[in-house]
């Protein structure tokens, strides 16, 4: 692996797939966007075997100066990256497939635009440099933006739009930010800025104008409402990649920004955190309980699922940041496969309403197991990888607040009452229309997509070790850095009465030995 | 002959002029060659600016300056002149119009913009504005048989008057109470004891309201959108362009050399003109359905952000608003470029936005420029328009101006939106009556070229062009 550039190499692969794509052909196009999505999760794959789990904190380094006072080209990848960086490769090849027979209209732009998404995911985890991290970040709007915008439903203007500016809203803060954070430091490198301390007053104005993004991107109660429209009208390999990589990269930025360069900040805006994600818990569990479109509800349901991303982050422990980072990637493979599952029965009946649905399980019993796995994935099932991220999460908070941890648990029994009664809705009881009742099962492409995630969701959820060794230095480096800045639990544990308690066990067990005697 | 070596390339324009003249004057059919020999002209100018003429420093007693922010600006003003020229080439084709006075024209303006970005006294500035805006009014109301063409020379003329008016009074002020019409000479005054004369704060405000104006900045923008919308298309891409940049320069100039000392004096008014021109050009665009008109306020909302440069002031600054200028340019006229695509099928221009509804379905390549150009205009990465933008806030953060960069900033969102607007038009739209497929390797490679200068392989550019444009930047 010594001097291969594999992050660029996976950065230009699909870039140079995309171009190709738009001198070809609809078929040729498909083939050509699942050679390279299936190039580049090899090339992932090999970036995992390669990776040392223990050694140096950044690695594959490369760095291109570009002449400039800053912006440089440079990548490099912790654990906590390359995790996200695995996540974005595995779900776009299953993207791709998702749209093999869905799409039927321009689809070389389609695939470009994919593409082109793709690229831009992993330049995101990869960016070693703060405004090249910003062009990753903000560039990705674009493609989306085309489509929502072109393949989208029937209120896909509206819903690219606001996506759009809502995105860019937030996103401009952070750049005015940045630019300061580069004229005080004197440099953009992302690693010497995650070791610089700022003053707590800038840390403040910084934090606030990161937090402006990363919520939005999150998407945090209230700026979450761009989100249910965007999913609702994107195709369904939009809303794959939207809930499964896109919303990741707010919790990336609270990891590798918001924390470790202004503890002080975080720990002075955590009761706005958590009260927040409390009201995002509740909140949205409800709302999504009353929803009657399956992408609405599964979109309401990602809400919520992030609040305990900010939860378990802004603990400021150990548990909380693994399982803030094992309920992200749980939640990109389930939240993925969810929308899937609807894409799957929107493809044969081309309506979102529950209300058409019913007794699947009796005339596509493969397609009701598969998503009974993933309603209870999403619900946190043990043995599912919904259940190790919350529970860590959960109990990270538990350390810190004992309300953020009382409202957090609300959510799982909220999330499982709306997952199961969305379940029950569409595969028990009798089929409610004609149509529903003679739907085929899944076909061959349908479990192949289906089957891969499938399978890492129980891994992860009966051997999460593989997916939390890589990251564990990380999260290490990460606590050591905010230290400093940890709040004290609310909740106070001591360590019961052992003063009174241990005379008496002494005179217990004196009076045991004499009784020995 | 050293004597004039600094202003060669004026001199390689102002007298090609003249002797093309004469050429249309007495040579019939003469029109085609000059075109060529006026853009060979502009080329062979843009050479001659090595040397002398970037590095004699203040020539003629002090009145002129041929340095590097002049030499900068100079080749902006030319290449826009020629790609103008180039323009006009498919545009009148079918016009009787075409006349060989076109590029004399042209030549005439780009040759008084080049005044304009090196003059350092007051009359010589103003004489290079008048010698650019003559011009410039007779080629807004070029198509004399248009009626919104002679509607626009005359509005532009008439408002252009009174504007000169205005800045003809702020220079009789700054003469009366300073003593002197040379830069160096009011500089000395505003640091003096009378840095708080009034009569040299009303000298002060009424310039720069008569450069407001010229660079068309917010309040004083209102002539913008129906000359931009009257004129020919070429003639308006060298408004756009060439002459705005070097209205821009001269305000720089002005403001850093001149009026140096004054600077929280004038940091006020550029800050509010900044920040009225991105407000007013972003909201003033959405219920346009006029392409010309539309980038008409796009070039007033990114005048607003190279102001923000200029607020900032000192080599910072004004490296910011060279490095704007230059990106803005290359952005403005790639979009002009493609608005001369637009035609219909008998081979009309067509203007109307709606026009390019499903553009990506009938013509691809030109949807996709059209859409690298507006992304990039709004200043969304990866594009390269990006650049120059937080270029200029990076400009105002270093000088304390963090406020003025964050509402700037947040301004783009707001412009963003009719950016996208074009850009939901082509893509999401269902197709109109499909554009002629004009023949014009030239013009389509001229599109192909600032398309990649604003793609993300601009980045590459970083380096040398800020060098560049640091090295223009450092005679403040």
């Amino acid at each position: 692996m010594e001097g291969f550039p594999i992050l660029t190499v996976l950065i230009a692969v699909p870039l140079l797939a995309a171009l190709a794509c738009l001198f070809v052909r609809a078929e040729g196009a498909r083939w050509t966007a699942l050679g390279a999505t299936l190039l580049n999760l090899a090339l992932g794959v090999l970036l995992w075997a390669n990776y040392q789990p223990g050694g140096p904190q950044w690695q594959f380094q490369e760095e291109v100066r570009l002449g400039g006072d800053y912006l440089n080209w440079q990548l490099g990848i912790d654990g906590i990256a390359l995790m996200l960086i695995l996540l974005s490769v595995f779900l776009m090849p299953i993207c791709i497939g998702a749209s093999w027979r869905a799409i039927e209209r321009r689809v070389p732009e389609y695939m470009a635009a994919f593409l082109l998404m793709e690229a831009l995911m992993i330049g995101v985890f990869a960016a070693q440099d703060l405004l090249l991290f910003y062009i990753f970040f903000e560039g990705g709007l674009i493609p989306m933006y085309l489509i929502i915008g072109i393949w989208g439903g029937a209120e896909r203007i509206k819903a690219s739009y606001k996506f759009f500016l809502y995105t860019l809203f937030g996103s401009v803060l952070m750049l005015i930010a940045m630019l300061v954070m580069i004229g005080e430091a004197g440099t953009g490198y992302i690693p010497a800025l995650m070791a610089y301390d700022f003053a707590p007053g800038l840390q403040t104005w910084l934090w606030l104008a990161f937090f402006a993004s990363f919520a939005v991107k999150m998407p945090m109660w209230p700026v979450h409402t761009w989100l249910p429209d965007a999913h609702v009208q994107a195709p369904t390999a939009g809303s794959v990649i939207l809930a499964g990589v896109l919303l990741k990269m707010g919790g990336y930025g609270f990891i590798r920004f918001s924390l470790p360069m202004f503890p002080e900040a975080s720990n002075q805006f955590l009761p706005l955190v958590f009260i927040l994600s409390s009201v995002a818990i509740v909140y949205t569990s409800l709302v999504a309980l009353v929803q009657r479109d399956m992408k609405k509800l599964i979109a309401y349901s990602s809400v919520a699922h992030m609040a305990f991303v900010t939860f378990g982050l802004f603990a400021f422990n150990r548990q909380g940041i693994e399982g803030a980072l094992i309920v992200m990637l749980s939640h990109g493979l389930v939240s993925g496969a969810l929308f899937l599952c609807v894409g799957v029965i929107y493809d044969r009946m081309h309506t979102r309403e529950i209300e058409r649905y019913g007794g699947l399980a009796n005339n596509m019993p493969g397609y009701a197991l598969l998503f009974l796995l993933f309603t209870m994935a999403a619900v946190g099932l043990p043995g599912t990888s919904g259940f190790v991220g919350e529970f860590l999460a959960m109990m990270g908070t538990y350390a810190v607040s004992t309300w953020g941890a009382i409202f957090a648990t609300t959510g799982i029994i909220l999330g499982a009452a709306y997952m199961l009664y969305l379940y029950w809705r569409i595969s028990y009881g009798a089929a409610r229309t004609e149509e529903a009742r003679t739907m085929p099962d899944l076909n061959r492409r349908e479990w192949a997509l289906l089957a891969p995630i499938a399978a890492v969701v129980l891994w992860m959820g009966i051997y999460p070790e593989s997916f939390m060794a890589p990251m564990r230095k990380d999260v290490g480096l990460l606590l050591a850095r905010i230290e400093r800045a940890a709040p004290a639990g609310d909740s106070r544990p001591t360590p019961g009465n052992p003063a009174a308690a241990a005379p008496a066990h002494a005179a217990a067990a004196h009076g045991g030995a004499e009784a020995a005697h | 002959m050293l004597y004039l070596a600094p202003i060669l390339p004026e001199a390689i324009v102002g007298l090609g002029a003249i002797a093309l003249m004469m050429v249309a004057a007495f040579v019939r059919r003469g029109s085609i060659w000059t075109h060529w020999v006026a853009i060979a002209l502009l080329l062979a100018a843009c050479v001659a600016l090595v040397g002398a003429p970037q590095e004699a420093g203040r020539v003629f007693g002090g009145m002129y300056a041929a340095d590097g922010f002049a030499a900068f600006g100079k080749v902006i003003i030319f290449l826009s002149a020629a790609v103008a020229i180039v323009m006009a080439h498919n545009w009148f084709e079918r016009d009787y119009e075409h006349g060989a006075e076109y590029p004399v024209l042209i030549l005439l303006s780009a040759l008084g913009a080049a005044v304009m970005v090196s003059a350092t006294d007051l009359m010589m500035l103003y004489v290079g504005l008048e010698l650019q805006s003559l011009s410039a009014y007779v080629l807004a109301s070029y198509r004399r048989h248009d009626e919104r063409s002679a509607e626009a020379g005359l509005k532009y003329f008439v408002l252009g008057g009174l504007a000169s008016g205005i800045l003809l009074y702020g220079i009789s002020l700054l003469y009366g109470f300073s003593g002197t019409t040379g830069f160096t000479g009011i500089a000395v005054a505003f640091a003096g004891e009378e840095a708080t004369s009034i009569g040299l704060t009303f000298g002060l405000v009424f310039t720069l309201a008569g450069i407001a104006f010229k660079i068309a900045a917010v309040p004083f923008h209102m002539w913008t959108p129906d000359v931009y919308e009257g004129a020919p298309t070429p003639v308006t891409a060298f408004f756009a362009a060439g002459q705005k940049v070097a209205a821009i320069l001269l305000a720089t100039r002005i403001c850093l050399d001149a009026m140096a000392p004054a600077l929280d004096a004038w940091r006020q008014i550029v800050i509010f003109a900044a920040l009225a021109s991105i407000i007013l050009g972003a909201v003033a665009a959405y219920g346009q359905t006029n392409v010309k008109r539309l980038l008409a306020y796009s070039s007033i909302n990114n005048v607003g952000f190279a102001l923000v440069g200029l607020a900032a002031g000192g080599e910072a600054g004004a490296q910011a608003v060279l490095f704007y200028s230059a990106i803005y340019v290359v952005m403005t006229l790639g979009a002009f470029l493609c608005v001369l695509r637009m035609r219909d099928a008998d081979g009309r221009p067509v203007e109307s936005l709606a026009s390019l509804s499903g553009l990506s379905q009938t013509r691809p390549a030109l949807a996709a420029a059209i859409a690298i150009f507006m992304f990039s205009l709004a200043g969304i990465p990866p594009l390269f328009g990006f650049w120059p933008k937080l270029m200029v806030f990076n400009a105002a953060v270093d000088a304390g101006l963090q406020l003025l960069a964050l509402a700037a900033a947040a301004a783009t969102v707001i412009g963003a939106y009719y950016y996208l607007k074009v850009v939901k038009i082509m893509y999401f739209d269902e197709p109109a009556a499909p554009f002629l497929r004009p023949r014009s390797p030239l013009e389509t490679g001229l599109i192909a070229l600032a398309a990649l200068i604003v793609s993300p392989l601009g980045y590459l550019l970083i380096g040398p062009l800020g060098r560049l444009s640091a090295n223009a930047a450092s005679v403040f």
